[in-house]
């Protein structure tokens, strides 16, 4: 990585992306690429109809080693791990005691270990949590000096499989490690935008290299945080700090079919004994999307009120939706007001606006065919 | 029709007779990015110097627009409703916001010309 300040911390490819006309901006302690040259719209687009490359190397990879890495794993998360085929991945959320989420990772097993990837902004306090609570013998090794590259988008299988050969037969949701251009680097078939493609774990010292090299296939364009935040918005993702915290729940952010029927019975994660509360009597308020019925875009924190203008709840991503080309927003509220073609109102500068509930994603998601079911996932 | 005028806010005021028209400057629609959404006042509203006037939206944020100077609002762009992008492609021609009927006109002089605007943005970055 190149020297570093006092200041904000760069990746890899921070050059990279001047060079490409990005402005730069700070995200969880990082200087990031907000948007490039084409802009947020026209890179949305790209994504939904070709192929976008991501630099995410400020998000936190983690190894555990250790004969019962699963097991002290599950301890933490609701997650099935130990059922996790060599090779598979799974999306799960670290949860405390409450049953509030600390933040939510990627978990995949490599074989020999288990490979992490945690939000930037909450990398720190999740290693922290992994080395003081992980028991049976199992360690945690951060990779800071690996990059961390998404190719995501209809057109990503095609190009990648240009560069990687073989990536293009991956099962939605499973690694595997291949050797680009002398590199060895390890690629998963997943992303955060609704579509299909890949993240790719690259040594450090090759990382520019191979964002070269993909940038450089037919139809891969730069996209920036802009048009991530705009993707998942639209896919219906969760995006920590906002859409989910410690103050939410797995079952209240609708994320209850991260929890397998193994773990539902057995439990042995912070906080079950509120997950199956919660499971069997209803939460009291859900994640829902919102569509404003007019133009104008509900933000973060927007509150919003059932038609008589009672508080049901809170907007907690909202923005325009490129492709949806008009405004949309998730956020949580009162359960009995949270079905879809709800009419609620959205207060965007103390005007109530009209808008109704609607149905998690705005966007169908269009990810590559899953692997042959495993187990009781 | 006289020269433009800058507010430190990145509006922009154009003296036409009695009339002005307001709108946000290239700096800002560039440091903005793609305009997604824009709420202009309602006609007949009062405006004053450094009041809030109209909201524009990015794909990222929205962001206040200030009146220039004191004034009623006589018109505005209802171009933008279904075009907001103008706002980016012609930020001081057709993306305008506003049309102000001015209290005073002199409080134009109180603005910065273009060269001077130019001189306080260079000094932002």
């Amino acid at each position: 990585m190149p020297a570093q300040n006092a200041g904000p911390k760069r990746t890899a490819l921070y050059d990279l992306h001047v060079a490409l006309g990005a402005k730069m901006v700070p995200f969880a302690g990082y200087e990031m690429p907000v948007q490039y040259r084409a802009g947020i719209l026209a890179e949305h687009g790209h994504t939904r109809t070709a192929a976008s490359l991501f630099d995410v190397s400020h998000m936190g990879q983690v190894v555990l080693r250790g004969p019962e890495r699963a097991a002290a794993l599950e301890a933490l998360v609701p997650g099935d791990i130990a059922g996790l085929a060599p090779g598979a991945m799974r999306y799960t959320l670290f949860t405390n005691r409450d049953a509030g989420i600390l933040d939510d990772l990627m978990v995949t097993n490599v074989g020999d270990y288990l490979f992490l990837v945690v939000n930037a902004a909450c990398k720190e306090a999740d290693v922290a949590h992994l080395v003081a609570n992980l028991d049976r013998g199992t360690t945690v090794e951060r990779l800071d000096d690996r990059g961390l590259l998404a190719l995501q988008g209809p057109g990503a299988a095609g190009a990648l499989e240009r560069l990687v050969p073989g990536v293009s037969r991956m099962a939605f949701m499973t690694a595997a490690p291949f050797t680009v251009d002398g590199a060895r680097v390890a690629v998963t078939r997943s992303g955060y935008t609704g579509e299909d493609g890949f993240e790719i774990s690259i040594p450090g010292a090759d990382t520019v290299r191979i964002a070269e090299r993909i940038l450089a296939l037919p139809g891969v364009a730069p996209a920036g945080l802009g048009a991530r935040d705009s993707l998942r918005l639209e896919a219906g993702l969760c995006l920590y700090g906002h859409d989910i915290d410690p103050t939410t729940t797995p079952v209240e952010a609708g994320l209850a079919w991260t929890i397998g029927k193994r773990r539902r019975a057995d439990g042995g994660y912070p906080g079950a004994d509120v997950v199956t509360r919660e499971l069997a009597h209803g939460p009291k308020r859900k994640r829902v999307g919102i569509l404003p019925d007019g133009k104008a875009p509900a933000r973060e924190g927007t509150a919003i009120t059932d038609p008589a203008g009672r508080a049901i709840g809170t907007v907690t991503s909202g923005g325009f939706g490129p492709t949806v080309n008009g405004p949309v927003a998730m956020g949580y509220a009162e359960t009995d007001r949270a079905a879809p073609g709800t009419p609620v109102a959205l207060v965007v500068r103390g005007t109530p606006r009209p808008a109704r509930i609607a149905a998690l994603p705005f966007v169908p998601h269009r990810y590559a065919r899953p692997a042959q079911q495993r187990g009781n996932a | 029709m006289s020269a433009l005028r800058f507010t430190k806010d990145h509006e922009w005021i154009r003296l036409d007779g009695s009339v002005a028209t307001v709108g946000i400057s290239d700096y800002a629609q560039e440091q903005l990015g793609d305009v997604v959404f824009v709420e202009l006042p309602e006609i007949g509203r009062k405006v004053t110097a450094g009041g809030e006037a109209a909201v524009v939206e990015s794909v990222k944020a929205a962001s206040e627009v200030y009146a220039p100077v004191d004034g009623e609002v006589v018109a505005v762009n209802d171009k933008l409703g279904d075009d907001p992008a103008l706002v980016n492609r012609a930020p001081t021609g057709e993306g305008w916001f506003m049309k102000l009927a001015l209290a005073d006109p002199k409080q134009l002089d109180g603005l910065m010309d273009e060269a001077a605007y130019l001189n306080y943005i260079a000094g932002l970055a």
